[in-house]
């Protein structure tokens, strides 16, 4: 962990994709929150391991196999130490979140939650932190319950206690909202939900490219990420879950590796963290994840996070100075989002003309439409923030807004 | 402003985006049906009342982008008083003319929804463009279902 002052052209710097122009502009990337842009190291790591160290994992006596064992295995420990989990039994690799969750919602869900059961959501989360949990409720007879929102876009954590039953089975909750950016505090709510006896989930993908996340400290019984939301490849992410939890699932998709012996009578399963890895993994993105974390941690994430709430407050400044904006990012605790709508032009033409100008942002209901029908909007724009954002990009996506009211004038 | 901007929100399609023309249910209807875009929630629903096999009245309802308003507002405009089929075929024209351009196209046949035509440098907006049009397929076919541009 690097103690030097955070140097935003530097960080840049890493950052090849950026360096390039778009319909004759420079490229504006503020749209982070769908996939953040991958520094040379990461792009490095995966080049080396496809030269050099290339074989499938777990399996092979030759040198090369065991090399690649040794990455992938050396990578789930990289991350295990990342978000400080106890063992790496409890680091298990998956496609992303939306996996992730549904690995837990199919494994934990299917044998734990029963006819008359609960699960509690949020009005916050991702399609993909609801509908996993739909599927479950349908197939086992269970209801799906949602804590509401406030106008502000702060969950109404006063009513937390009296949605948790006895009937609720696990609370679902997001670290970050993608469409929003609002922070929970979900320390405090998985302190309450334990209170109660509910295990917790936490949907982390938004969370892990802005803040350091301490899973122990959390005391979650899960934790979902992707690593394309955090620097690292496409095709990776984890699910983290606390090795009591995690041993009393049974296994969800079968196949290689995830089994000790196979007879036509009986199969005997492997332990954790295999148990749950059905199949040749995504070694490389395993190894680029790993690097990816490197990186964060040589930038330094409280350095990061700095420079990511100096951003966003200069941001919420500058869109506050646009006539007929309506910001929808007004949570107490905020990351890396700006949601807003302009008076009388639809989200989808702003972001026609913001492209236009180079500036990439994400324009649609952020498939979050739950969260958005509480606002009674169908769709927004969305700016999303990561470390190698500047004041000049969001002067940028100002001076496109003032170019979409010169259109709609 | 790029040309290609100002091909796209012409004059017309912005007046139209703005204050859509049958921007009603038609009272009377006897044929409905939903078009949806799954990508931006935009969703809006074209009733039509029939008369045999002629479209007598038209109107659409719903929220959406200055395009699909537009292209909606243009489409209730274009296909009164024409038959199903002659509705049909204007809606391959228009299909032609956002995803391929004018070229080659009968310009004439297609009158005012000529405006489109911006449409086809941009092709993540095609979608909005026919989202009207696939209701209005949908109607014509008698389908009551909700039809997506997916
Ligand atoms: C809060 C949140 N949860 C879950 C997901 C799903 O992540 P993935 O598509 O990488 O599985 C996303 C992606 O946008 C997200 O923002």
């Amino acid at each position: 962990m690097s103690g030097a002052p955070f140097d935003v052209a530097r960080v840049r710097a890493d950052f090849p994709i950026l360096h390039q122009e778009v319909r004759g502009r420079p490229l504006v990337y503020l749209d982070s929150a769908a996939t953040t842009q991958k520094p040379q190291a990461v792009i490095d790591a995966l080049v080396r391991y496809y030269t050099h160290d290339n074989a499938n994992v777990h399996r092979g006596v030759h040198a090369l196999s065991e090399r690649s064992t040794q990455a992938y295995e050396g990578a789930r420990e990289r991350i295990r130490e990342f978000i400080n989990a106890r063992d790496t039994k409890e680091i298990i690799f998956v496609r992303g979140c939306t996996e992730a969750i549904n690995l837990v919602a199919q494994s934990f869900g299917r044998s734990k939650v029963g006819p008359g059961d609960e699960v509690l959501i949020t009005a916050m989360e991702h399609h993909s932190d609801i509908v996993p949990w739909q599927m479950l409720c349908q197939q086992v007879g269970a209801t799906l319950k949602m804590l509401p929102v406030d106008e502000r876009g702060d969950l109404r954590l006063e009513q937390l206690e009296a949605n948790l039953t006895e009937r609720t089975r696990l609370l679902a909750v997001t670290h970050v909202s993608n469409a929003l950016g609002t922070v929970n505090p979900v320390r405090d709510i998985v302190k309450r939900a334990h209170a109660k006896g509910v295990p917790v989930l936490v949907d982390g993908a938004q969370a892990l490219a802005h803040f350091r996340v301490d899973v122990q400290d959390l005391d979650c019984d899960f934790y979902a990420f992707s690593g394309h939301k955090m620097f690292g490849p496409t095709g990776i992410g984890v699910l983290y879950g606390k090795a009591s939890v995690l041993e009393s699932m049974p296994p969800w998709q079968g196949g290689g590796d995830m089994i000790l012996t196979v007879t036509m009578e009986k199969t005997v399963y492997n332990r954790l963290p295999y148990r749950f890895e059905a199949g040749t993994p995504d070694i490389s993105g395993a190894i680029g994840l790993a690097a990816a974390m490197d990186y964060l941690d040589t930038v330094g994430l409280d350095a990061i996070s700095a420079h990511d709430q100096e951003l966003l407050e200069y941001g919420t400044r500058a869109l506050e100075g646009v006539p007929g904006l309506r910001l929808f990012s007004r949570a107490r605790e905020r990351s890396g989002v700006l949601s807003f709508l302009m008076e009388d032009v639809h989200a989808h033409d702003v972001g026609t003309i913001l492209d236009r100008e180079g500036v990439a942002i994400r324009a649609g209901h952020h498939c979050a439409q739950p969260l958005l029908s509480c606002f009674g909007v169908a769709a927004t724009v969305r700016a999303s923030l990561a470390m190698y954002n500047t004041h000049e990009d969001i002067d940028a996506l100002v001076r496109g807004l003032h170019k979409v009211r010169e259109v709609f004038a | 402003m790029s040309s290609d901007l100002q091909d796209l929100y012409q004059e017309v399609v912005l007046e139209h985006g703005k204050r859509p023309r049958n921007f009603r249910e038609v009272e009377g209807a006897n044929r409905r049906a939903d078009g949806y875009n799954p990508l931006c929630g935009d969703q809006l629903t074209v009733t039509l009342r029939m008369d045999g096999d002629v479209i007598k009245d038209v109107g659409f309802v719903g929220q959406g982008c200055a395009i699909s308003r537009a292209s909606a507002s243009l489409m209730t405009g274009a296909v009164k008083e024409l038959s199903r089929a002659d509705a049909e075929r204007l809606f391959e024209l228009v299909h032609k003319l956002v995803m391929e351009g004018p070229e080659g196209l009968d310009m004439e046949a297609l009158g005012k929804l000529a405006v489109l035509s911006g449409v086809n440098a941009f092709p993540a907006r095609v979608k909005c463009a026919s989202l009207a049009w696939h209701a209005l397929r949908a109607a014509l076919e008698g389908k009551e279902s909700s039809v997506s541009t997916e």
